[in-house]
């Protein structure tokens, strides 16, 4: 299974193993990462999932569509070029060792 | 009070788990256990009557995991699923399971949530009447709504609110026909104003709903136990494959009211959700908030369970911790996504910005000139700028809102 890391807030990092096909904010809620919030549960619509996706994966992922876009415009924390909504970003075997940083805050 | 009792938490949702890991964010080191009645370790609900029912229904729960097992064990978090509990003995500081077991608690936390309410006509408990409530719920709708449109039978959906719209939208995904009977004259009239209403009942027409309005159902009728037919006040018959109900939901404060617990349509909490017992907290849907001025408050999100939970962890610590922030709220039907912030009860004007029929649009909700909430249609920048106007009391006025020209991004970088 791909590997996917998480790194909270605070700098720890935490390595999961998730099943091609399921998002990356999924997997980090199951597991209590602790810098997401995700309180719409994936329907794009609150922007508690915000990440920072670490190089080099930004490139090998599909762009965000037009709301996330809108989303990311309004996220609590800094947005950054590398800003994504996690459970907008699909694992998948070419994505494995993918890298993404929480932001101090989510809403 | 034996300090070496656990804390206990009845209920494993959202406000639940938010309960405990917060109880130990606040330092609690305690034993602590979090109980549920389902089988599923705690889950997000609300993609239930959204995409997961759309999809279906045959997602793996996994998908919808608010919190794993291990993850909460890690936190010393003791889950026990499929236990209900039957009877709290405040005295004895003790709980009654259903199996007769008998368990000491040292602080206790109500987190039990809502129930749908049900039909309170003849017929409604016959078989394919359905209501949802959790995954096995949602799951059932699905198979139901597959099997109508399969042997092309209508699905009815009892109640034009949230529940009963986004099932319809669910309804047609899936290929079934769908007939809405709602009681008012218009959809989701409790919770929005008539512009919003009237663009959703457009959405739903365009996708092939049917809508009837002031639809008093008195009867379900069946054979062989299975429900074929829907009956309203005005003698009009319906045909029924299935039907769904979603005519609200009730708070579970069963339990809470036998103990004694000050209770009133809801365990009344007050703003650090501390109940009425000083060794007991309770958290989301389950509550009645008492506001400052008195009135009883009920809000039914994922917010307000979280918030409240970190409230309640507080409390339950010796802290107060107020929640303040703007109540949001959301529901997705076919394309359009509805985002609310605010409360916009007691309006009495409303100002539209955007395209109504397209629709991408939101609806300003004033109260004695002053902006009290925002609906937003496929207008995502709106949702997302009025929770921080709202959040950080910088109100624009009803003409600014009303001159298409006026910036209201502006005003928040103004005063930022």
């Amino acid at each position: 299974m791909p590997k996917v890391t998480y790194i909270e807030p605070d700098g720890r990092a935490v390595t999961l193993e998730v099943k091609s096909g399921r998002s990356v904010m999924s997997a980090a809620m199951e597991a209590g990462v602790e810098g997401i919030e995700a309180q719409c549960g994936g329907n794009m619509a609150c922007a508690t999932c915000h990440c920072y996706v670490q190089e080099p994966w930004l490139e090998q992922l599909p762009p965000p569509s037009d709301d996330e876009l809108l989303m990311l415009g309004n996220v609590a924390a800094e947005r950054r070029d590398n800003s994504r909504l996690s459970c907008q970003l699909t694992v998948r075997p070419q994505l494995d060792g993918l890298t993404v940083q929480f932001p101090e805050r989510q809403s | 009070m034996n300090s070496q009792a656990p804390i206990v938490i009845v209920g494993a949702g959202q406000a639940g788990v938010q309960i405990a890991e917060s109880l130990r964010q606040e330092g609690f080191g305690g034993e602590l256990l979090l109980i549920g009645e389902e089988p599923h370790p705690p889950y997000q609900r609300p993609p239930l009557s959204k995409k997961w029912l759309a999809d279906g229904g045959s997602g793996n729960p996994v998908s919808l995991a608010l919190r794993g097992a291990e993850a909460l064990a890690r936190r010393r978090i003791e889950l026990r699923l499929e236990s209900r509990v039957t009877a709290v003995d405040r005295r004895a500081a003790e709980l009654t399971f259903a199996n007769g077991e008998r368990l000491r608690y040292g602080k206790l936390a109500f987190a039990t949530g809502s129930l749908p309410r049900a039909l309170p006509v003849p017929g409604a408990t016959l078989e394919g009447v359905l209501y949802l409530r959790g995954i096995a719920d949602s799951q059932a709708i699905a198979a139901a709504i597959r099997r109508c449109a399969a042997d092309n039978h209508r699905v009815v959906v009892i109640g034009g609110g949230f529940i009963g719209l986004e099932v319809a939208a669910g309804a047609r995904k899936l290929g079934a026909e769908v007939t809405v009977l709602e009681g008012l004259p218009r959809l989701m009239s409790r919770v929005t104003a008539p512009v919003i209403s009237e663009a959703f009942e457009r959405v739903h027409r365009a996708h092939g709903v049917e809508f009837v309005f002031d639809a008093q159902v008195v009867e379900l009728r069946g054979s062989g136990g299975r429900v074929e037919q829907v009956r309203t006040a005005d003698g009009r018959e319906f045909a029924a494959g299935c039907v769904v109900v979603g005519i609200g939901v009730a708070p579970d404060d069963r339990i809470a009211s036998e103990a004694g617990l000050a209770c009133d349509r809801g365990i009344i909490v007050d703003e650090c959700s501390r109940t009425s017992d000083p060794v007991i907290a309770a958290a989301g849907d389950c509550t009645a908030r008492r506001l400052p001025d008195g009135r009883l408050q009920r809000l039914e999100s994922v917010q307000n369970a979280v918030e409240q939970g970190k409230s309640a962890a507080a409390a339950l610590m010796g802290r107060k911790r107020v929640f303040t922030a703007t109540p949001w709220f959301w529901s997705d039907q076919y394309d359009v996504k509805l985002q609310m912030a605010g409360l916009s009860h007691g309006y009495d004007q409303v100002v539209t910005r955007g395209d109504l029929h397209k629709p991408a649009f939101s609806a300003f909700y004033f109260s004695a000139g002053r902006l009290v909430a925002v609906d937003s249609l496929n207008r995502i920048s709106d949702h997302m700028l009025a929770k921080r106007l709202l959040d950080h009391d910088v109100l624009p006025s009803l003409e600014q809102v009303a001159d298409a020209s006026f910036d209201l991004h502006g005003l928040m970088k103004q005063t930022a």
